[in-house]
């Protein structure tokens, strides 16, 4: 599998403060999902941000679909990459839906047929095309996310970031947005990064990535991840329900499974228990 | 509290509705430069009849008119007596000391009272058709000839179009702050003046500290999406000029010149 983004041996920090990154390297695969989880303040933002070119990086490389992330290839490395951010609020910088699904085309200085051809299907996709006339005030937050998704649709990029993106909706919304960047990723051969906090939305990826202290401690699939809760919490981070459920279980003496299960499977698995006594 | 300054506009689809914002915006300027020809019953009448036709055409009841005029009637009569105490002529009624009443100074007395109802008419007329996304666009096509000194028109244009849409996020921010206050027991409403301004305090700070980070995270999604500068852009929206602007502005070319002619010189 090909490596859209390659990080090699970066060093970053903020400035007076202490070191974020030291020698970091990982890679993401083109075409898959892919979860960033780890604390707060383990550096999960700035990768994001790096990336993007968006905060300077001191030293080390980072190429993103072949090209250098550095002043010259900037613009052409954003033109790869959507990013939606945390804030619903502190994205939206169009006065109404429609001009800020335009915002970004505009920037690309793409001619105004064009833009209203684009602004109207992107719109459709995510559902918000009746709501093309509303203000933002006027939105909940789970809606102000599917207008900055379709403003990233509008731009084509191969990349989508979300940083945590679903951090401020409800569980509904949250879930809501989720189907839809899946949605989106299928149609158009997307590679989709998440940065999360929410051990949910990682169990759903193709890959996770748990980042400590400025290091990945480990790259699996969620299946293996999210098996072993002592290495989770041993980092500060909470296990998904399912795999606390099952390790509760074995305390008591119930043989099950060591790896990840989702809800789904969890639910199969109980019955298969149940109906075998 | 959201709709805050959104609320002005209704929403329709009248002549008035359907022209072009930057030929609104001029046509209101204009039109209050003429009010300053007009000089005698004749020209104010041709006016107030412009006036008139203008709120027909506008399809908005009189009674959204008579609210706009509501919040500035101290100033009208404020203005409406110094006219009648200090202008001089005429055969004199009363007086007593520097002032005086005469039948001329009860003329331009009515004359100021109309004068300042047509300039509120017609700027009510445009913040009720228009919206004020639409204003900063106008003004933005208003302004393009200042392009040619380096005046940055442009980022002018996108930084009030901005600040329009975030009034009501800061709105509901204030709000929420306010409420905050208020169930640690601070009194805005009441006290001296120097404790309702000390109480202020502990309002504004978290006010601009939650602004501050809206302009810091909105920078970064702005450059996120390929913003560079405010002059190498296309536009979304655009206003076109149309031939009910082009009739509008006949009419109100031809009353123009009819204020000039019938105007006492």
């Amino acid at each position: 599998m090909k490596d859209i983004i390659q990080i090699k041996n970066i060093s970053f920090n903020y400035p007076d403060q202490e070191r974020l990154f030291t020698n970091f390297s990982m890679n993401i695969h083109e075409g898959e999902w892919t979860a960033i989880i780890g604390q707060n303040g383990s550096g999960k933002s700035t990768l994001a941000r790096l990336i993007d070119g968006l905060i300077v990086l001191k030293s080390g490389q980072i190429v993103v679909d072949g090209l250098t992330v550095n002043d010259e290839n900037i613009f052409d490395i954003r033109n790869k990459i959507g990013m939606v951010f945390q804030n619903p609020e502190d994205q939206f910088v169009g006065a109404t839906v429609e001009d800020d699904v335009a915002f970004g085309l505009e920037n690309r200085q793409i001619p105004r047929e064009k833009m209203q051809q684009i602004v109207e299907n992107s719109l459709k996709q995510v559902g918000m095309w009746d709501f093309r006339d509303r203000i933002p005030a006027n939105l909940s937050g789970g809606q102000k996310q599917r207008v900055a998704i379709a403003g990233i649709i509008a731009l084509s990029p191969k990349i989508i970031i979300l940083d945590e993106a679903t951090s401020m909706l409800d569980p509904r919304g949250r879930q809501e947005i989720l189907k839809l960047v899946d949605k989106i990723k299928h149609d158009n051969d997307l590679t989709v990064i998440s940065i999360t906090h929410d051990i949910d939305e990682a169990a759903g990826a193709d890959q996770v990535i748990v980042v400590n202290k400025g290091k990945v401690v480990e790259a699996d699939q969620p299946d293996k991840i999210f098996g072993d809760i002592n290495k989770l919490t041993s980092i500060g981070l909470s296990a998904p329900f399912t795999s606390e459920l099952l390790s509760a279980l074995r305390k008591r003496g119930v043989d099950s499974p060591s790896q990840y299960l989702n809800d789904q499977r969890l639910i199969t698995w109980i019955k298969q228990l149940i109906s075998s006594k | 509290m959201s709709n805050f300054l959104f609320g002005r506009y209704l929403p329709g689809s009248s002549w008035v509705h359907q022209m072009s914002p930057q030929s609104k915006l001029m046509l209101s300027f204009y039109f209050v430069v003429v009010i300053f020809f007009a000089n005698n019953i004749w020209t104010y009448a041709a006016l107030s009849g412009l006036i008139l036709l203008v709120v027909l055409m506008s399809g908005v009841s009189i009674g959204y008119f008579l609210k706009g005029i509501r919040p500035l009637i101290w100033l009208i009569v404020f203005t409406v007596l110094l006219q009648i105490l200090f202008s001089s002529g005429g055969h004199v009624y009363w007086h007593f000391g520097p002032f005086s009443i005469s039948d001329t100074s009860l003329i331009n007395g009515g004359f100021m009272f109309i004068r300042c109802l047509l300039i509120i008419m017609i700027s009510t007329v445009l913040t009720l058709t228009t919206t004020p996304l639409a204003i900063a666009d106008g003004v933005q096509t208003v302004l393009r000839p200042l392009k040619k000194v380096h005046f940055p028109v442009d980022t002018l244009a996108l930084m009030l179009s901005i600040a329009l849409r975030f009034v009501p996020t800061l709105m509901d921010e204030m709000e929420t702050i306010l409420n905050a206050q208020r169930s640690r027991g601070v009194d805005f409403g009441s006290g001296s003046l120097r404790h309702r301004i000390s109480a202020a305090v502990p309002l504004l700070v978290p006010l601009f500290t939650g602004a501050i980070n809206h302009a810091e995270n909105l920078s970064t999604a702005m450059e996120a999406r390929g913003f560079t500068d405010s002059e190498h852009r296309s536009k979304y929206r655009v206003y076109r000029w149309q031939r009910k602007d082009t009739i509008s502005w006949a009419v109100f070319l031809l009353i123009g010149i009819l204020v000039l002619f019938i105007r006492k010189s």
